[in-house]
């Protein structure tokens, strides 16, 4: 029986992905938060960890490419998850969205997030190198 | 890792709110200079803030990233430094030594209340995006200890 990270690790390696890029986009929010004109962005983290767990299992179709310009099919097509805009409570007069609170809020509870993430990852890991040992 | 990204983005925004205290301080040093004509007055100095538009001559989306489009924006900069157009404050104040013919004397259009609250946000910005900074580094570190 071989091992197959994969199973052995389980969501979790997406999950920190996800929650990495979801860091950076709540990171550029807060960056903004006085750019005139500036639309605060996240994302709907069902659909992305949705997404990369069929990237990760092959489950969305691939199409062969002959050339590096051609489009692909499984990443990037019309069902990959977007960026979306956050609805604002009360926009400012410069057309800015981003209500700096709130951001910071979103992103201190995706660091705790993604601390359990971790925890949970690690754990898989530790598991495997006892499995490893035979201890 | 993406986490890097956060360093940049906080970085410029760092940077950007520090200049913005910069014209801030000028204003207030600057906020009681007399002179004897518009031309020579100073302004009241605003920076201007725009997003970094990053990226968007590669086209479609950065390898490993779970997102049909890319994120348009990694940071914000500063476009420049506009000089305030309000009217500049004119009294009339014959016995001093910058007065023009008729006695009157210019003074900037640097409003100190405007710019004191302009300078509690810029702190507080600054604050936040330290603060971010400091968050990802954690997140960084917990990274490393993978495995162990």
């Amino acid at each position: 029986m071989t091992i197959n990270f994969n199973n052995a690790l389980g969501i979790h390696e997406q999950a920190l992905q996800t929650r990495v890029q979801r860091a950076e986009v709540l990171a550029n929010n807060l960056a903004n938060a006085d750019t005139p004109g500036f639309k605060a962005r996240d994302i709907d983290f069902r659909a992305v960890l949705n997404e990369a767990q069929g990237q990760n299992q092959g489950g969305t179709l691939q199409a062969s490419r002959s050339h590096a310009r051609h489009l692909s099919m499984g990443q990037g097509g019309a069902n990959a998850p977007e960026l979306l805009y956050r609805n604002p409570d009360q926009p400012s007069i410069d057309g800015n969205t981003v209500d700096s609170q709130r951001e910071m809020a979103a992103y201190t509870r995706n660091a705790m997030d993604f601390q359990s993430s971790f925890q949970f990852l690690n754990s898989r890991f530790k598991g495997l190198v006892k499995a490893i040992k035979g201890e | 890792m993406s986490l890097n990204q956060i360093f940049d983005i906080a970085g410029s925004a760092m940077s950007a709110q520090s200049i913005r205290l910069n014209t801030t301080s000028s204003n207030m040093a600057n906020a009681e200079t007399a002179s004897s004509s518009t031309g020579e007055t100073y302004r009241a100095r605003k920076p201007i803030f725009a997003a970094v538009q990053a990226g968007l001559m590669d086209g479609g989306r950065e390898p490993g990233s779970l997102f049909s489009d890319r994120l348009e924006s990694r940071g914000v900069r500063v476009d420049g430094i506009v000089e305030s157009q309000a009217e500049l404050t004119r009294r009339y104040q014959p016995e001093h030594p910058m007065a023009d013919q008729e006695g009157y004397v210019f003074y900037p259009n640097v409003n100190v209340v405007e710019e004191m609250a302009d300078m509690m946000s810029a702190s507080r910005n600054f604050q936040t995006n330290v603060e971010v900074m400091n968050t990802a580094k954690t997140m960084m570190q917990r990274i490393m200890t993978l495995g162990q």
